[in-house]
């Protein structure tokens, strides 16, 4: 396979974006010049979040992620997998615009959410983040606000003046990150007096709050105990149902356990994208294999 | 066995040796404190009574009389200087920590720097010829403003430093949930970082309010009340300056306990800011 063959494959969207990538076409050939790397697109399916043309990120010099294409399913959960520094982090933060915040830090490439350029110059990054949420490793509710100012804090400063959708939205977050029937008598205590596990699905519960379409999850779980990990991890089978869920990991278990589909990367590039058990069970390249039967990495 | 038991009880020599000398190190911060107040309480309490702190001075000659106006003034020079050094200082610490790129960030560092090391009389001339002259004479706010450009560097560099040690990672959460930047700054690492905030203003106040060279040619004194600001106004540490190189015992004891109640305002002072800034969270818990 190459970049060719990528671009052939069928969409689900209108004339509108046939149009755009017809015109992008050209370019798409200019940017891999012989098409000798292997960019293989994620199978087809029925609806897709993101689509990812091209998308190369750099850190001053460096260059972190590489020329990449990648399609992300909506309601489903895709888990990056690969080692340390091979652009997992960094393709996360591109797609809701968190990489362009680093100093030095520059990207090219295209990323489309739900058929819309995110990197279009007419878009507010503000208005991305805002539909592409994020959970990172470090648990990290604000430590100057209460459980219930931690979730609805998204909403507060975001303008939602009404007490009682808030009252609402947050404990319609809490239910759906599992965590309301352990807070729901001392919603006025830090945020930080939770557990570790806690306070992770309380940061979930803030993403949620302000109802985005997508989660990202950067190694969500790798500071907790395996007990917080599971609940973590059920969490993801639940939420699924109604966002598209992102998640980069470094536990090839989890991934194998809570994702649809795995893309394993390597050196800043995609080396395979399918689906979860083909990935590690039957993979086709010698590198995904070799990863995920940990012979290297 | 020997050995290591041997080597056991060296360690535990060193490390006695070390937790003394830092010890040792404590006593000899605290002790100047110490002294000071103590010196100060022996040789100031005596003469602090009611009409030190409501009566004006005495004209010279008569004993009795106090520093009423000079109490009065040093508030309102601080409030002042307060006015301009500290919406300047800590929006001027803001700017450096969250939005200057980096070569702007050396020069207003090295700035801040530059303008903490100048003399504080410098500060005199500088309110001399931006306030007095254009008003014509002296004034209140010119003493205030001679105290709040030396807030401003103050204030902008321990901003800046306590607002760099809130962690990254509550930024990066707050940009994630797509609140705008203005409102992360405000009112997530603004909030987080605000006692330390209020500590940095707390100790250029404190820093100020015992300033008296900034205040010669610009607030100048003032043996009555002031009912204007634009007329001179008295303020403490000039009122111990001019009575404590007076040939009068009685303006000396009244220096030492002019001296005293300062250190007791800002002393007041301190413990009533920080305990209405006390964050929700940072002291006990409900």
């Amino acid at each position: 396979m190459n970049a060719s063959v990528a671009v052939t494959q069928p969409r689900r969207e209108g004339a509108a974006l046939k149009t755009k990538d017809s015109q992008s076409l050209p370019l798409t050939r200019l940017a891999t010049p012989g098409g000798k790397e292997t960019t293989p697109r994620g199978t087809p399916v029925s609806e897709v979040a993101f689509e990812v043309d091209n998308l190369s990120c750099w850190f001053g010099q460096h260059q972190a992620v590489q020329d990449l294409s990648l399609q992300i399913p909506a309601r489903a959960v895709t888990a990056i997998i690969g080692p340390s520094g091979c652009g997992k982090s960094t393709f996360l933060r591109s797609l809701n615009r968190m990489h362009e915040l680093v100093r030095g830090s520059r990207l090219s490439g295209q990323i489309r959410l739900f058929g819309e350029n995110i990197y279009g110059p007419r878009i507010d990054p503000t208005l991305i983040r805002r539909r592409v949420g994020m959970v990172f490793q470090k648990s990290n509710p604000f430590p100057t606000m209460s459980i219930r100012e931690n979730v609805t804090v998204g909403l507060r400063l975001n303008g939602v003046r009404n007490r009682v959708a808030l009252e609402e939205r947050m404990e319609r977050a809490l239910r759906m990150a599992a965590l309301w029937e352990e807070v729901k008598d001392h919603l006025d205590r830090p945020g930080t007096s939770l557990s570790g596990g806690q306070q992770q699905r309380l940061c979930i519960a803030r993403a949620l709050a302000v109802q985005p379409d997508v989660l990202l999850m950067d190694e969500p779980a790798s500071a907790l105990d395996p007990i917080a990990t599971t609940k973590i991890e059920e969490l993801i089978q639940e939420l699924k149902k109604d966002y598209t869920i992102v998640i980069v990991t470094h536990n090839m278990q989890q991934a194998a356990r809570c994702s649809d589909y795995t893309a394993f990367f390597y050196m800043g590039r995609l080396i395979e994208c399918d689906k979860t058990d083909k990935v590690f069970t039957n993979p086709s390249n010698k590198q995904t294999e070799d990863y995920v039967s940990g012979r290297f990495g | 066995m020997n050995t290591s038991s041997r080597y056991h009880a060296w360690r535990k020599i060193k490390n006695l040796t070390m937790s003394g000398v830092s010890f040792a190190c404590a006593i000899v911060v605290i002790a100047p404190l110490g002294l000071v107040l103590f010196y100060l309480i022996a040789a100031g309490a005596g003469a602090i009574d009611w009409h030190f702190l409501t009566q004006l001075p005495k004209p010279v000659g008569e004993t009795g009389g106090g520093m009423a106006n000079a109490i009065v003034g040093t508030l309102a020079l601080l409030g002042l200087a307060s006015l301009i050094g500290v919406p300047v200082g800590v929006l001027g610490g803001v700017y450096l920590s969250e939005y200057s790129g980096e070569r702007m960030n050396w020069w207003i560092r090295f700035g801040a720097d530059v303008l903490n090391g100048v003399p504080s009389i410098v500060w005199g001339i500088v309110a001399y010829t931006l306030v007095v002259v254009p008003l014509k004479g002296f004034s209140a706010y010119a003493g205030g403003a001679a105290l709040g450009f030396m807030m401003i560097p103050l204030i902008i560099r321990t901003t800046e430093e306590v607002l760099l040690l809130v962690p990254n990672g509550y930024r990066e959460a707050a940009l994630a949930l797509g609140i705008p930047r203005w409102r992360i700054n405000l009112q997530i690492v603004m909030k987080t970082a605000l006692r330390g905030i209020v500590t940095g203003v707390l100790l250029a106040g404190a820093r100020i309010a015992g300033e008296t060279a900034p205040l010669l040619f610009t607030a100048f004194g003032n043996r009555f009340w002031t009912h204007h600001l634009k007329d001179p106004i008295a303020a403490l540490p000039l009122q111990i300056f001019t009575y404590a190189i007076s040939p009068y015992d009685d303006w000396h004891r009244q220096a030492w306990a002019g001296a005293l109640v300062l250190i007791l305002m800002i002393f007041l002072i301190n413990i009533g800011v920080r305990a209405l800034t006390r964050g929700r969270f940072s002291g006990a818990t409900r």
